[in-house]
């Protein structure tokens, strides 16, 4: 019995000493990866879930659309374009994408992509509308943003 | 003897450190949202010119149409309802590699001509291009293939992105078995890398994506 009663004496706790320093690696990582918010989105966005997706390689030359019911009631159910932080109507399309592409070096100018975030219950109707305004606004290149489908469905 | 009072308080107690370290993270990984910039990738056709003719005739043969009216509902080729959108990814894949009657004549950036891709497909796929396509009725060669998806205005998103994602899965199965990879190891080609451009490019090169989004029709059908 003696004999086990001594080496039991011996401290059993695991050192906690390094655990600070494995937590801020992980705030670390966090603050590092992830990216603030710039824009406050005003219209409800379930975006459908696709499975071949293409990552976008300048990131720079992306601006964001985005198509939806807006989240303020007073503002109706029909489906509206937001562009940066405000509503935007179909004919104003071209003169947001003129000052997009003005905020861009001369030589990326064509290269712009519009990135496109919509609801799942919007109709094509106002999709097309704003692919033909794109078109007159010259920057052809878009992309459907949608998250990765599960392989489970 | 006083000194030895003093060094127990001379360490500054750190037992706290990870808790706050522990808030700080909690806060960030609650505020913080990844961001993704994954979609499916569209180019536009240019600007339409106004004293242009509307429409360019194309051989009907050349033409994959896929109609979506109002009710969600798909109708391929004018005359076949299809319920499930997963049907589309081979069919297309069949309509892309017919090569009904493939020509010498060189086009697009590459010049490649469809005998030459045909030429520059591995042994496999040219036995299933022999044994089950080559229909007269359908595409000439790849390099004329065009598939055209037309919604209607009533249609939703929610299709057209699935139809769209069917469109994206059949080019890339091509693209990604003309080489040797998968549809999903193509999709990941990096194009920074010398080396998996030159990849992409030799499975893109006279099978060209011809994804048309037809002007929808004004009356929901």
């Amino acid at each position: 019995m003696s004999k086990f009663k001594k080496k039991s004496e011996s401290t059993q706790d695991i050192p906690t000493a390094a655990l600070p320093d494995i937590i801020f690696m992980l705030l670390f990582f966090f603050m590092v990866t992830t990216v603030l918010r710039e824009t406050e989105v005003l219209v409800e966005q379930r975006i459908p879930r696709a499975e071949q997706l293409v990552k976008l390689e300048k990131k720079k030359l992306v601006t964001y659309l985005y198509i939806g019911k807006p989240k303020d009631e007073a503002l109706g159910i029909e489906p509206l374009i937001q562009a940066n932080d405000a509503f935007v109507s179909i004919d104003g399309i071209v003169q947001w994408v003129n000052v997009e592409k003005d905020k861009l070096s001369e030589v990326e100018r064509d290269q712009i992509t519009i990135s496109m975030k919509v609801d799942e219950e919007t109709k094509m109707g106002i999709i097309v509308d704003v692919q033909t305004e794109l078109r007159n606004a010259n920057a052809r290149k878009i992309i459907y943003a949608a998250p990765t489908k599960s392989n489970d469905n | 003897m006083a000194r030895s009072k003093d060094k127990g308080g001379s360490e500054v107690n750190a037992g706290s450190m990870a808790d706050i370290a522990f808030l700080l993270l909690i806060f960030f990984l609650v505020t913080t949202q990844i961001a993704t910039n994954k979609g499916l990738t569209l180019l536009l056709p240019p600007k339409q010119e106004e004293d242009e003719p509307l429409e360019v005739k194309q051989q009907q043969r050349n033409i994959f149409k896929i109609l979506v009216n109002s009710q969600d509902k798909i109708l391929i080729e004018d005359d076949q309802v299809i319920d499930d959108v997963s049907e589309i990814r081979s069919m297309v894949y069949d309509f892309v590699l017919n090569f009904g009657s493939p020509g010498d004549v060189k086009k697009g950036a590459a010049k490649v001509s469809d005998r030459e891709t045909y030429a520059s497909l591995p042994p496999a796929m040219r036995s299933y291009v022999n044994s089950n396509l080559g229909s007269s009725e359908s595409s000439d060669g790849p390099s004329s293939a065009i598939v055209s998806l037309k919604a209607d205005r009533g249609s939703s998103y929610e299709i057209f992105i699935q139809i769209l994602d069917e469109l994206n899965a059949a080019y890339n199965r091509i693209y990604g078995e003309r080489v040797g990879l998968t549809d999903e190891e193509f999709r990941k080609l990096k194009r920074s890398d010398p080396r998996q451009k030159a990849l992409y490019d030799e499975a893109r090169s006279g099978i060209p994506k011809a994804i048309s989004i037809a002007e929808p029709s004004k009356v929901g059908g």
